[in-house]
């Protein structure tokens, strides 16, 4: 019993990070069909960011509080420009070619920004600061950090940000209108380039918070790191319903559940013979799942928003 | 008010519109009809931007729009209305009225306008909370006409507004076109229907495989032996 609230909690913490880094995939899939293969490097930059500029300030002998914050803004800045000269550069042209080569731009994106990170801040793991509360909580037997608190109260507070801004502002419906009819939407004089790097923008801010997130989570980082993220929050977003911004929410949480769950339970599932540390391929399980079974995923996209 | 000179679009190599010249006139309804695969959503996309023109030039208001960027256009005073009706499905009927008056800021005169758009047709504003993609087919050309509405155009294109209509719905909307027109609204009305869309308008061009190949008082062409065989089914 304490273990299942263990986990659960765990798979929340976790859940609620793919769920942010969820919606960066979704917001772009939604509004121009592209898989940005690259979204996972974005939210690695953001926690590199943080460590650099956290990481100066708390030695220039900073308050913590004041060093954490202005790591987070740094990453949140430099993401959204980031999204923004991706989509500038290397998507817009392709905006009329074939879908497939978009995809393979993403990836070489991808391959680019994990170059460029590791000449900058070099192959090694790097110490996440501690930007973070050290504090430690128990619950009915299992135990929680004030980090992990924050994890989930910051994200549901981005998301229920997300939401408003999607459904109660006039950028929000020229992004819904876009991506349900971008030609149409252009004839009522929104200007459709600039809804669809808003998308980028956005989603990308949306990532530098999950960065600093995984930044504080795990106190490290590494440049390779935004590989495995994105590969799973692009699962997460999956069996939400690519393209469904609540679809994405949803996703991500349960998926953390899952790895949790899985994680917790694979040694007795497996008499032993597979370890926590396998807990990556229940990810990939449920993405092979999902797109065997149930290709428009759980809140599939035909009934939920698009943006 | 709009003056179209030796417009041309074209799809790869291939002329859907060839070299046509036209003009509407401040306060006229003006039809442009003719067979399925005339031309004649080619010429009004080309008209709205959304198809660059492949030669000619066209003037709204003594001002050259051929170039301009897509989404200007509405700002200028035009408004389409497209074939197909182009409702945001997930977008609730009265969202899909705001995008109509996504330019404006008027807060005050879109209020107006959109009693305006609800007194032309109070179906939608019945459902003004629904999704507009649970509305019938009807329904969504009112609908789109409605959105169109909500810009204030001064120059309102309209693409077979009765296609896939039942006869008592073709004439509900027809009989708002004209309340519209009466109004003093310019309208280049795009029809298949030869028969309706003389009916309603002044004057009328009809266009034959990328040609204006006739034009006149929608009357005399009404009444034109060549118009009845061709296009009135005599
Ligand atoms: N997207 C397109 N690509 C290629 N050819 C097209 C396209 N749209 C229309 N056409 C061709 O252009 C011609 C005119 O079509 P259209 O303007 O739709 O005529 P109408 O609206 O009068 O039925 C037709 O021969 C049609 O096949
Ligand atoms: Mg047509």
């Amino acid at each position: 019993m304490e273990i299942l609230l263990q986990q659960l909690i765990n798979g929340l913490v976790q859940g609620s990070i793919y769920a942010l880094v969820a919606l960066g995939y979704t917001m772009v899939y939604g509004i121009m069909g592209l898989i940005n293969f690259a979204h996972g490097e974005v939210v690695m930059i953001g926690t590199l960011v943080t460590i650099s500029v956290a990481g100066l300030l708390l030695k220039l002998g900073l308050p913590v509080a004041l060093a954490g914050g202005a790591g987070l803004l740094a990453a949140v800045a430099v993401c959204m420009a980031l999204g923004w000269g991706l989509e500038r550069i290397a998507y817009r042209p392709l905006r009329n070619a074939p879908r497939l080569t978009p995809l393979i731009t993403a990836i070489g994106m991808s391959i680019v920004l994990q170059n460029v990170a590791m000449l900058v801040w070099g192959r090694n793991y790097l110490t996440f600061p501690a930007i973070a509360p050290k504090a430690q909580f128990e619950f009915a037997g299992a135990s929680f950090t004030a980090v992990q608190v924050m994890i989930v109260l910051v994200s549901a507070l981005t998301m229920a940000g997300l939401l408003v801004l999607i459904y109660r502002t006039r950028l929000g419906m020229a992004m819904r209108a876009t991506s349900q009819n971008p030609q149409v939407a252009s004839l009522m004089g929104v200007n459709v380039n600039r809804v669809i790097a808003a998308a980028f923008v956005i989603g990308s801010a949306l990532g530098a918070v999950a960065g600093v997130m995984v930044g504080s989570y795990y106190e490290i980082a590494h440049y390779q790191m935004g590989f495995m993220l994105g590969l799973k929050a692009f699962t997460a977003a999956v069996l939400g319903g690519i393209g469904n911004l609540a679809g994405a929410m949803a996703g991500g949480v349960l998926l953390g559940i899952i790895e949790a769950l899985g994680a917790g339970y694979i040694g007795d599932l497996t008499g032993g013979f597979l370890g926590s540390h396998y807990q990556d391929i229940f990810a990939f399980i449920v993405l092979i799942g999902v797109l065997m079974f149930r290709p428009s995923g759980l809140f599939g996209e035909k009934t939920g928003d698009r943006a | 008010m709009l003056e179209v000179t030796g417009l041309s679009v074209a799809y790869g190599g291939i002329q859907a519109v060839r070299s046509i010249t036209f003009h509407v006139n401040e306060g006229e309804l003006v039809a442009l009809v003719g067979a399925n695969g005339a031309g004649k959503t080619s010429t009004l996309k080309a008209l709205a931007r959304m198809l660059d023109t492949a030669g000619g030039d066209v003037h709204f208001l003594g001002r050259d729009i051929t170039a301009i960027a897509p989404h200007r256009l509405i700002r200028e005073g035009i408004a389409l209305v497209p074939e197909g009706r182009g409702v945001f499905p997930r977008l609730a009927v009265a969202e899909n009225l705001a995008m109509g008056a996504f330019v404006r800021r008027d807060k005050a005169a879109i209020a107006a306008d959109l009693d305006h758009v609800y007194s032309l047709f109070p179906r939608l504003k019945e459902r003004a909370g629904q999704l507009a993609g649970t509305l019938s087919g009807g329904e969504q050309q009112m609908l789109a006409i409605g959105r169109a509405l909500m810009s204030r155009p001064k120059l309102l294109l309209l693409d077979e507004p009765s296609m896939g209509l039942a006869p008592i719905m073709v004439q509900k909307i027809f009989s708002v076109i004209r309340t519209v027109a009466e109004a003093g609204m310019t309208i280049l009305l795009v029809e298949q229907n030869a028969k309706l869309a003389l009916e309603a308008s002044q004057r009328a061009y009809v266009m034959e495989s990328g040609e204006i190949t006739l034009s006149g008082n929608a009357a005399d062409l009404l009444g034109d032996p060549k118009v009845r065989q061709a296009y009135l089914g005599e």
